[in-house]
């Protein structure tokens, strides 16, 4: 378990739990289910926090006690009871190797084909990961290499110990805890995450990531990462994530928090792969998810890349709010959606400052009976003169009982502002697919190429370290949707 | 190789083929002719496998394997190739990647490892330079923005890619510039041997002047109504369809 050793880190953090669906066997540490200002003191006290971080849990934990869950999605969300959760579970021990024979055959199938994984590529490009493994962050590697250039990637916890300043400056400032439900219910029980911080003048060397896992039973996963890049820096950030099969559904509600100042830039991509739930759309992962960033800074830049297959409910909103006079937001995103999975995601662009610009590209799949829904607001405020957008919203449907749905808003309080929006839906098309057959292209790997080729817009967005694994996920979240 | 009886097939219930028996054996070229609408593309989609037609009655046997029973994939690993009318664009797909996807598959049917990617490449160049296809053309897209002369040339190309046993071409020289006609029907040439055979489906005497047919057969309203030699086609290039249709007693 060397610290230096990128191999070694990425086998523990992957060979052992990236083959998806199984659990790790491994001791875990769950407080008793339920929520309550004891439960919170409680998590509090164990990761040892100070009394301001504390009184922010329970400020948080009032104010959602006060809410309820909203409903104004185009989805079917089960009734949650939040008393059922556990809110804390912690891997006691290192994780061990895992054998392979273990994991349900149907899932070993269909992660073989997967090839090349995730990992090897990023063995070959030195990566630095943080791996967070049910709600602590298990490890983060390349720490003193990137501390040489005064670069902070570490786990939440360890930042409020060693950079409380940072935190309590930025703790909330973008995402505060009053925004929504499920970031009134993170901020008051959230139990890790990342935390990274680019000093001025820096581009971050190599790509960071956080690899997110569920393992344990009836927990929810609650982390929090937060980015702040001071002036004239760039980072560019991947977030993976997967949870084992399981009947019952679990909770996943994230906050995501970004902070760019003048002139620095952040490239944000994740490929989101938690458990969708099996072909009858029991179980899996409920993803209820905030992320915004603040352009605060003149001529910052903030650009969302998503990939999403996974999960059996989304709900998630990457955001920008370009406040700095020239800043640019991107969102770029691709949803696939099969059998009875849900997905209300889309994107806010909030335009403040003067010259701001941004661009949406969205392309929905949606296959099976699932719902696809891309939900985006474009606000112009009074004072953002020559406010520019462009929204490019596709939706491709595989199957004639699923749903594909379109909700733009639009807000627009400057009259010179451009806003330009573009929509197409089309079904999967025989001919393209009868071409492969006829070149020996089997109908799964022709549909899997042809979303491929849909969505390269988006998947060219990606690092080259993610593009390669995202598409094999295309294709496979998409077997045995067509035919 | 291939035997063809009594077949009839529908689109949308709408009857097409009409009964058609043709058989081919190793080695020869047999082109099809008649007039538009006659059923010439329904006949080569019916033999690949399109699932938008039905087969209502007869039967096609392809090296002794009931070929209606394979999937389309399938006909093409054993051995059946056709040539577009109208090549598919498939946008974001690169010819790379299609190319190795579909040679990949025909590897792994055939028991085979899959080719490495130099390996891959090496062979992209060979097979390029039979049709002259553009290095350029061979990097985008599958036939994205393709002129209607490159499609064709880039299905002759896929044709030397995939090497196979019977090649249907469905007016393969339709779009073709009197150079590029030259230069694909030459490509053909050079793919064809004495194990493999090909069926050209044509409207002009033009390619079969490159291309020289052993047999040459009018379809017409779904059934193949006249059969020859290579002086049919020069007949037909000359006189038109009237007189058949006078010998069948339509006018
Ligand atoms: N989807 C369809 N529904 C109804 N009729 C169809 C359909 N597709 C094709 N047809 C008809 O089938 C007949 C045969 O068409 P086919 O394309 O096989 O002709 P062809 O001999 O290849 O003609 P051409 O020389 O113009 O290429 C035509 O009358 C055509 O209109
Ligand atoms: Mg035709």
């Amino acid at each position: 378990m060397k610290q230096d050793n990128p191999n070694e880190i990425l086998n523990d953090v992957t060979a052992n739990d990236y083959k998806y669906g199984f659990v790790t066997d491994i001791e875990t540490d769950i407080i008793p289910n339920g929520l309550s200002e004891e439960i919170i003191r409680h998590i509090s006290e164990k990761k040892g926090e100070p009394e301001w971080l504390l009184q922010f849990r329970l400020r948080a934990y009032d104010y959602w006690k006060t809410l309820e869950m909203p409903r104004w999605a185009h989805l079917t969300i089960p009734d949650i009871d939040y008393q059922a959760i556990s809110y804390y579970a912690a891997p006691k021990t290192k994780v061990a190797p895992k054998s392979l024979d273990e994991v349900d055959p149907e899932l070993r199938k269909t992660f073989d084909k997967l090839g090349i994984s995730l990992e090897e590529q990023m063995k070959l490009s030195g990566i630095a990961v943080d791996a967070v493994m049910d709600s602590v962050s298990v490890r983060t590697t390349f720490r003193e290499k990137l501390a040489e250039l005064g670069v902070i990637f570490c786990s939440f916890s360890e930042a409020v110990k060693d950079y409380p300043d940072l935190v309590k400056r930025y703790l909330g400032s973008v995402v505060s805890y009053r925004d929504n439900f499920f970031a009134a219910l993170n901020s008051a029980v959230f139990s890790d995450g990342s935390f990274v911080y680019i000093p001025k003048g820096v581009r971050c060397p190599m790509e960071l990531s956080t690899y997110f896992r569920i393992n344990a039973a009836n927990t929810g996963q609650f982390e929090r990462t937060l980015i702040v890049a001071d002036d004239d820096s760039y980072v560019s950030y991947l977030e993976g994530c997967t949870a084992p099969m399981r009947d019952e559904n679990q909770l996943h509600a994230a906050i995501v928090e970004i902070v760019v100042h003048d002139r620095a830039e952040v490239k944000y991509s994740t490929v989101q792969n938690w458990y969708p739930g099996d072909k009858e759309g029991k179980g899996g992962i409920y993803n209820f998810v905030t992320k915004r960033g603040m352009c605060k800074g003149d001529h910052s830049k903030l650009s969302w890349t998503q990939v999403e297959t996974g999960s059996a409910i989304t709900w998630k909103y990457p955001s920008c709010v370009l406040a700095g006079d020239h800043s640019v937001g991107e969102f770029y995103s691709v949803a696939v959606t099969n059998n009875y999975q849900q997905a209300d995601t889309g994107t806010k662009m909030i335009h403040i400052g003067k010259n701001t610009r941004s661009t949406i590209v969205s392309k929905g799949i949606s296959a099976g009976r699932s719902q696809n829904s891309y939900r985006g607001l474009v606000k112009v405020l009074p004072g953002a003169e020559n406010a520019r957008n462009f929204t490019q919203c596709d939706s491709l449907l595989l199957s004639s009982d699923c749903g594909a749905h379109t909700f733009p808003y639009m807000d627009i309080q400057n009259d010179s502002a451009i806003v330009e929006h573009e929509a197409t839906t089309s079904k999967i098309n025989e001919d393209q697919i009868f071409y492969c057959n006829q070149r020996g292209i089997p109908t799964e790997d022709a549909v899997g190429l042809i979303v491929n080729g849909y969505a390269k817009e988006v998947m060219n967005k990606l690092p080259m370290e993610f593009a390669v694994e995202a598409q094999k996920l295309l294709q496979i979240s998409l077997e045995g949707s067509v035919g | 190789m291939l035997k063809i009886t009594d077949l009839h097939a529908n689109i949308n219930g709408k009857e097409i083929l009409k009964g058609i028996d043709l058989e081919v054996r190793p080695g020869e070229v047999h082109a099809i002719m008649g007039p538009n609408g006659s059923g010439k593309s329904t006949l080569s989609a019916v033999l690949t496998g399109n699932p938008a037609y039905e087969v209502t009655r007869g039967s096609v046997e392809f090296y002794g394997k009931d070929l209606l029973a394979l999937s389309p994939e399938d006909r093409s690993h054993e051995g059946l190739f056709l040539s577009f009318q109208y090549p598919v664009e498939i946008p974001g797909v690169s010819m790379v990647n299609f190319m190795r996807t579909a040679v990949n598959e025909q590897r792994k049917y055939r028991g085979l490892e899959p080719l490495s990617a130099t390996d891959f490449l090496k062979l992209m160049r060979e097979k390029r330079e039979i049709v002259e296809l553009d290095n350029k053309l061979a990097s985008r897209s599958v036939n994205e923005g393709f002129s209607g002369g490159e499609k064709k040339r880039n299905e002759i190309f896929q044709m030397a890619m995939l090497e196979p046993r019977l090649s249907i071409l469905d007016e393969t020289d339709s779009g073709l510039d009197i150079d590029a006609l030259r230069i694909v029907a030459g490509g053909v040439n050079k793919l064809k041997s004495e194990k493999n055979a090909t069926i050209v489906i044509t409207h002009y005497q033009r390619l079969l002047d490159y291309i020289a047919p052993d047999f040459v057969h009018v379809l017409y309203k779904g059934r193949i109504v006249k059969s020859g030699g290579p002086e049919l086609a020069l007949e037909l290039e000359e006189r038109g369809y009237d007189w058949i249709k006078k010998e069948l007693g339509e006018i």
